[in-house]
């Protein structure tokens, strides 16, 4: 409890840099704002009264603090192309992002150790060769071709799953809908990670089996499967946790082509459409909200990690 | 450098993603000079022409523009974007990080706070974020992909850099008044300088696919210049009709990768020492069995080792780690196998239930006879019904021995359950008792304690306990004290006598240490290079070694209350585990008694009376 608390606090200086650097990184924008809103209406008098209520007007660093200010309220601005608060459209677009997101990571997170796994104990045998030539190739597919491959084959050509969206537009909307919709997307965003999570679980599992205590679980006659599940296993998830962390963000990076390519209602989507459009307080409050919600994740994978290993303490 | 090579054409993958790169290369930046069409000609009679279409080998796009030849001229540009964002990266990554490792200290916090920062990105949202600032545009995306990748260049040289600031010549070269810039360009630069290439090898395949990544999502390379990750954007908005215009670029985009990644692996590789030491090879759960000759044992003792002989199989060649090993225990005896490290004790301990780790370990020649069975002719199931139920075995240093993970309870009921199919209720029961009779104090708090919450007596006392559970016959207690310190090591080894003569157990017991052996054993064999020299009563080897081994040995053991005298020791060093055959005693370069035969034939093992040693001249 102590520790979550002293975690958190930690937290705060990396939050404040990464909106130091979020603010400063958009203000380099070329251009006045202020006259890309107003278009063919940019008279001198109008721009001077709209940059004064925007703030515009007043110093960077004094701007910052405003923006800063506005932040912890909760306040991210209006999305001038959207017309409409920027952490609506944030939140309503993030729900989607995180579905396919947190299926992909938990999918890359099971099967990713689970082969990675099996590879190792059949190390050498035909599964473990088929496996390691399987993941090789996944790791090596972009997962916007990849995405666009799945389409043709399983929504084109054989039929069996939409083509795009996260529901159907006329009597989808149920969950079986949703599912039905998130299978190609999900498998497609979870692939190079569940290949990368695969390989490092079987080398970590190959290192571990070389531990004298492994050695004393066979010394003391448990079955092969019992030391796999009981003895290998605890510590593989221990040492790949961290690793897991890693993916989750790669997984949100890749969100943001998968959405493209399956034209998910996500904030990667949003993102991109945002900095076409030059909507730039959208693209600052996005990236400032994803940055966060990554943060915190990895406070979670870090206390999960204490939690597993009692050695740190 | 060679070697390297070598090592890396070993590996028959890295040497195909290697030739498949070298072709990509040569034909993508040979395409200026090779007779293709304009890549931007537009002529839109020929739109969508499939490939091997005439005059067009991979078909046209939806402008009828020649796929092939805008492939080649976009890998072309694909792979100088990809390349040059990952110089730069490296360059600034590398800067940052020698600087920060090797001035440390504030230098050092305040960059690598801004790289933490950085790194708390997912890092597509910073290249966004910088893209969104400089505009869509092939050059701002490779500056994107490059600053997005510095942080990555950064920690890993910085790493190396700290270990490489803190070495020896470095504090020479500041005495002899070397500047500081100095010292970074002509110390450290040279040696971490294959730490940034072996890094640009492994990260280059990424930012080519990352400037892939934002030209197809239209932030990149714009029209006409296409690069691959463009021309997949737009082949995308004719997938469903013309999906070639898509699979074109997408499958040279899925060639550029897989080869980085085969020939980065290769890399890796060959240059991670734990492959090329079969460190990362699965130990079987049973040694390799590659019995060479049927060895007669027709003992009826209750636990008969004959002509036991392990290997270690390295490059093919085996290793004799103990050679002809052969002695009996009776019921309720306890043996001493005393000897150096190196001697060949531990492997012949572990090889009685098969647990050398094999690879590299395998057993060529012997008979293991365990009331009346051999052992060696045991199929897994059965040696695994063994293994802590007949034979159970106390290993050194319960550290590194018990599961650092489980409880103690639980690794306490694990051999209960495993062998008596009976379910928790029981084993725990069991359990307690153990831990009681192996007079632990507090035992609930310890049964769910973790390993290293203990100290190392009461671990020890754990493992023993464990070894206990299912009423062993025979124990095997491989250096079981050596872990701990002396007073420790008393109390260990009397409850280890105790609990012998009480349940009447035989034991096998391990030492370094004649002091230990003489306390618990009745009979006692010494070990040098892999073979038995020595073997007889406790009392008798005691008083009376015979072998010039034992007893310059024991010359080497301190005596209490004789005074102050001068500690000898034998002089050079054990024989090293080697494939070579050689002939004649293993001792007798270190041996004070050495006579010229020594050396001409290998020396039997004689037995006399109730003793055996191996020497031609034995001490009388």
């Amino acid at each position: 409890m102590n520790y979550l608390l002293q975690r958190l606090l930690s937290a705060i200086p990396v939050l404040l840099g990464i909106t130091i650097i979020v603010f400063f990184i958009i203000s380099l924008i070329p251009g006045d704002p202020a006259t890309a809103i107003l278009g063919s209406y940019a008279t001198p008098e109008n721009v001077k009264l709209l940059n004064e209520q925007l703030g515009l007007d007043k110093g960077l660093v004094q701007r910052y603090f405003i923006w800063l200010g506005n932040l912890v309220q909760g306040d991210l601005g209006r999305s001038f192309a959207l017309n409409r608060p920027v952490l609506d459209e944030i939140l309503e677009r993030f729900n989607a992002t995180l579905i396919l997101s947190g299926t992909a990571f938990i999918l890359c997170s099971v099967v990713g150790v689970l082969i990675g796994t099996i590879s190792a104990f059949k190390q050498y045998t035909v599964t473990d060769k088929i496996i390691t030539f399987t993941v090789l190739t996944g790791i090596s597919l972009p997962s916007f071709f990849l995405g666009m491959m799945m389409i043709l084959l399983f929504a084109v050509n054989l039929q069996w799953l939409p083509v795009s969206g996260m529901y159907a537009i006329y009597g989808g909307g149920d969950f079986l809908d949703l599912i039905h919709h998130l299978i190609m997307p999900a498998i497609a965003l979870a692939l190079v990670a569940t290949g990368v999570v695969a390989r490092i679980t079987r080398n970590s599992v190959l290192e571990i089996l070389r531990q004298d205590y492994i050695r004393t679980a066979r010394a003391k006659g448990v079955r092969e499967g019992n030391v796999l599940f009981k003895h290998v296993l605890r510590i593989a998830i221990v040492t790949i946790l961290p690793i897991l962390g890693l993916q989750a963000g790669f997984v949100l990076s890749g969100s943001v082509f998968i959405e493209i390519v399956f034209q998910w209602p996500g904030v990667g989507r949003m993102l991109v459409d945002a900095i076409l459009k030059r909507d730039i307080l959208l693209v600052q409050g996005g990236v400032m909200f994803v940055a966060a919600c990554y943060v915190l994740f990895n406070i979670a994978v870090d206390l999960l990690q204490r939690y597993l290993d009692p050695r740190i303490k | 450098m060679i070697n390297f090579l070598k090592l890396i054409s070993r590996n028959k993958l890295a040497l195909f993603g290697g030739i498949l790169l070298v072709i990509i290369f040569v034909v993508s930046f040979l395409s200026p000079l090779l007779p293709l069409k304009d890549p931007d000609v537009i002529k839109t009679s020929d739109r969508f022409l499939l490939p091997f279409s005439e005059g067009y080998l991979l078909g046209t796009d939806h402008l009828g523009r020649d796929l092939l030849s805008r492939l080649l001229w976009g890998t072309r540009l694909s792979l100088l974007v990809g390349i040059s964002a990952a110089l730069i990266s490296a360059t600034i990554g590398s800067i940052l990080g020698t600087i920060a490792g090797f001035y440390g200290n504030k230098t050092d916090n305040v960059i690598m706070r801004i790289i933490d920062v950085l790194m708390a990105f997912p890092y597509i949202l910073l290249a966004l974020a910088i893209v969104a600032v400089l505009g869509p545009g092939l050059f701002n995306a490779m500056i994107a992909v490059a600053l997005v990748n510095i942080p990555f260049f950064a920690r890993n040289i910085r790493g190396v850099t700290v270990t490489i600031a803190n070495k020896e010549f470095i504090d020479a070269a500041r005495l002899s008044g070397m500047s500081n810039f100095k010292i970074i360009i002509y110390e450290i630069f040279p040696n971490i300088l294959p730490v940034i290439v072996v890094t640009i090898s492994t990260t280059v395949g990424w930012m080519i696919l990352e400037t892939a990544g934002l030209s197809f999502l239209g932030l990149g390379s714009q029209p006409p210049q296409a690069d691959l990750g463009s021309m997949l954007g737009e082949g995308r908005s004719s997938l469903i009709v013309n999906p070639h215009t898509s699979y074109v670029p997408g499958a040279m985009i899925f060639l550029i990768v897989i080869g980085v990644n085969l020939f980065g692996d290769g890399i890796r590789d060959a240059l991670d020492p734990r492959l090329s030491k079969g460190e990362l090879v699965k130990p079987q759960p049973v040694t390799q069995i590659k019995l060479n000759k049927n060895v007669k044992n027709n003992s009826s003792s209750f636990l008969s080792v004959q002509n036991l002989t392990t290997a270690f199989e390295f490059d093919n060649k085996l290793h004799l780690a103990s050679k002809d090993v052969s002695f009996d225990i009776k019921k309720g005896e306890c043996l001493g196998l005393i000897g150096e490290s190196g001697s060949g004790k531990s492997v012949t301990a572990l090889s009685i239930t098969c647990l050398v780790a094999s690879p590299p370990g395998v057993i060529v020649d012997g008979s293991v006879k365990f009331q009346g069975d051999d052992i060696l002719k045991m199929n897994y199931e059965q040696i695994r019904e063994l293994r802590g139920n007949k034979i159970s075995y106390i290993f050194q240093d319960p550290l590194s021995t018990l599961h650092p993970l489980i409880k103690i309870g639980k690794q306490l009921e694990e051999a209960f359950i495993e062998h008596n199919h009976q379910k928790n209720k029981e084993a725990t029961l069991k359990g307690k008792e153990l831990l009681k009779l192996v007079q632990i104090p507090n035992i609930e708090n310890v049964w769910n304690s973790y390993p290293h919450e203990l100290s190392g007596g009461m671990r020890q006392r754990v493992s023993i306990a464990m070894a206990l559970t299912n009423d062993p016959e025979l124990i095997i207690a491989d250096e079981p004290t050596t872990a701990l310190d002396v007073t420790v090591q008393a109390q260990i080894l009397s409850l280890l006598d105790t609990l012998r003569k009480e349940r009447g157990l035989s034991v096998l017991f391990i030492s370094h240490d004649f002091g230990v052996v003489s306390q618990i054993c009745d009979r006692v064999i010494v070990m040098y290079g892999g073979q038995i020299v020595e073997e007889g009563k406790t009392e008798n080897i005691m008083s009376k070694p015979r072998h010039p081994y034992t007893s310059q040995l024991m010359e080497c053991v301190p005596h209490i209350g004789f005074g102050k005298r001068k500690l000898p020791t034998i002089l050079g060093s054990p024989p090293s585990i080697t494939y070579k055959k050689e002939i004649g005693c293993s001792f007798a370069s270190r041996c004070l008694f050495k006579k010229d035969n020594c050396l001409n034939e290998d020396i039997k093992i004689v037995r006399k009376g109730d003793s055996e040693v191996r020497c031609l001249y034995p001490h009388e």
